[in-house]
């Protein structure tokens, strides 16, 4: 480059904004003597002015000078783009993180939305056992009154009084009455709490739990919820529960979403094979059984269904993944569960038996 | 005359005792409970020839359901008369009922008045 080409080149740079002056740049009116010497590299430009031309050895001193200037130059410039990719991968992360909860929250509110008529179904139970007993409860109290009734009767007319154990017996069927008509509504009451509970999240703390007690309740919801929802089919449901199982930490709110899950699937397995079948012979089971040894627990969730093709079956349990069609699955049910397992220390594998459907095992350390 | 109610809440028991206590008290009825569908059939082949005349059943039951023990209770006593009761007034629970030869289906909550007026009836025949 020579000096009327820099001297343009330096005017641009102040027009474009990049430099704040030409003053240290300028090339006009400096000492007549000085000869210049122009380096431009990739980023810049080093000149380099002397009273003498500059020697070959001098001027390959310069050019490693422009050299050692480029290269510190484009380190700088990674650096800025490497921080402005970083703080774009940390908005995406954010947006990612924000997304995630959300589809968590979505997930536990479908996984309710599956119980939803088998909750239905616990509440309606007592309900009706609250309806019924009150009201032959006030049958009850009506005849108490008749008989009342007749005794004051005989009384004014002198006649001998009315046997009174037919009050005290009536009387002692309204108490099993009112207790019973208080154990149900004590019954709902807990079934509310809990669906609260799995709705909105407890403490997220480990507590002993009864797991028997755990899968009874929840197997249950699914399974009402499952014969009064879409296309209810006949299951039948075998419970293999290890009675020395005492209690395992487990956060309840979560694991109950692990319960629900495994069921879940299993009923909508069982369901498209109910469908293809042809024989009429086909009869879908689940199976849970729970086991206790000297440092785990083991939990299974075992269906007769038409089993995993072993080309999905690593991929089960990423999320998104769903066989189900449009809405009916999220894709995130199992994943779900297989974080929350693994986040209380413990594992959730599959085992299929070709065309003899799948089994989920949970194990989970005791203590 | 004998009527057995297979539910496996147990306190239909107490309930059912206290709604027909005057049927049963002045003899017109007796009823027996059964707390699953096998129980029941235990019962009815504890006896020969089985002295139960009527079955009011429950459908959802864990184990075998009360449409299974009907489709048992036809082939194996075909002179019993079995009506269904369940949570659920579904249309497919009641055909498969109908179908299966049930005489009647019952929603709970149970209307004990539409109950008694049926066993009235089955009485008087």
């Amino acid at each position: 480059m020579n000096e009327a080409a820099f001297a343009e080149y330096t005017k641009n740079l102040v027009q474009q904004g990049a430099v704040g002056s030409d003053e240290k740049y300028v090339t006009e009116n400096r000492p007549t003597d000085l000869y210049l010497h122009f380096l431009p590299f990739l980023q810049g430009m080093l000149y380099v002015g002397n009273d003498a031309p500059l020697k070959e050895q001098e001027l390959q001193l310069v050019q490693n000078l422009a050299e050692a200037f480029s290269t510190a130059y484009a380190r700088y410039e990674d650096f800025t783009k490497l921080e402005a990719a970083k703080s774009a991968v940390e908005a995406a992360m954010d947006e990612l993180r924000a997304t995630q909860s959300q589809l968590v929250q979505q997930e536990k509110l479908a996984s309710l939305g599956q119980l939803t008529a088998g909750i239905a179904h616990e509440i309606k139970n007592p309900l009706n056992f609250v309806n019924n007993f009150s009201e032959v409860s006030i049958e009850m109290i009506e005849e108490v009154l008749e008989e009342r009734e007749k005794t004051r009767l005989s009384d004014r007319l002198g006649r001998e009084s009315t046997d009174g154990t037919l009050v005290d017996d009536i009387l002692k069927d309204i108490k099993v009455n009112l207790q019973k008509i208080h154990k149900h509504g004590t019954r709902a009451n807990g079934i509310v709490t809990s669906m609260l509970l799995h709705a909105r999240g407890g403490s997220g703390k480990k507590e002993p739990t009864d797991l028997n007690a755990l899968v009874r309740e929840y197997v249950n919801l699914c399974f009402h919820g499952m014969r009064a929802g879409k296309n209810p089919i006949h299951v039948e449901i075998v419970l293999d529960l290890d009675t020395e199982m005492g209690l395992t930490p487990l956060v309840k709110e979560d694991f109950t979403r692990v319960i629900i899950n495994l069921c879940t699937n299993a009923f909508d397995a069982m369901r498209s094979k109910s469908i293809s079948d042809q024989s009429g012979n086909y009869v879908p089971r689940l199976r849970i059984t729970t086991k206790k040894e000297a440092q785990t627990m083991t939990m299974v969730v075992e269906d007769n269904g038409p089993g995993i093709p072993d080309e999905i079956k690593d991929k089960i349990m990423q999320p998104f993944f769903t066989t189900k069609k449009g809405t009916e699955g999220t894709g995130l049910g199992l994943s779900i569960s297989h974080d929350i397992v693994k986040a209380h220390g413990g594992s959730l594998n599959v085992e299929i038996k070709e065309s003899e459907g799948s089994a989920f095992v949970i194990q989970l350390p005791i203590v | 005359m004998k009527f057995l109610v297979v539910d496996d809440e147990k306190d239909v028991e107490i309930l059912f005792r206290q709604k027909l206590r005057k049927e049963i008290s002045s003899g017109e009825i007796e009823i027996e409970f059964a707390f699953s569908a096998n129980e029941a059939l235990e019962l009815l082949r504890s006896r020969k020839p089985p002295d139960v005349m009527y079955i009011f059943s429950d459908i959802n039951m864990p184990g075998m359901t009360g449409l299974d023990l009907l489709d048992k209770v036809k082939v194996e006593f075909p002179e019993i008369k079995v009506s269904m009761i369940s949570a659920y007034g579904d249309g497919e629970n009641y055909d498969r009922a109908m179908s299966s030869g049930a005489k009647g289906f019952f929603t709970k909550p149970i209307d004990f008045d539409t109950l008694k007026e049926e066993i009235q009836g089955f009485l008087n025949k």
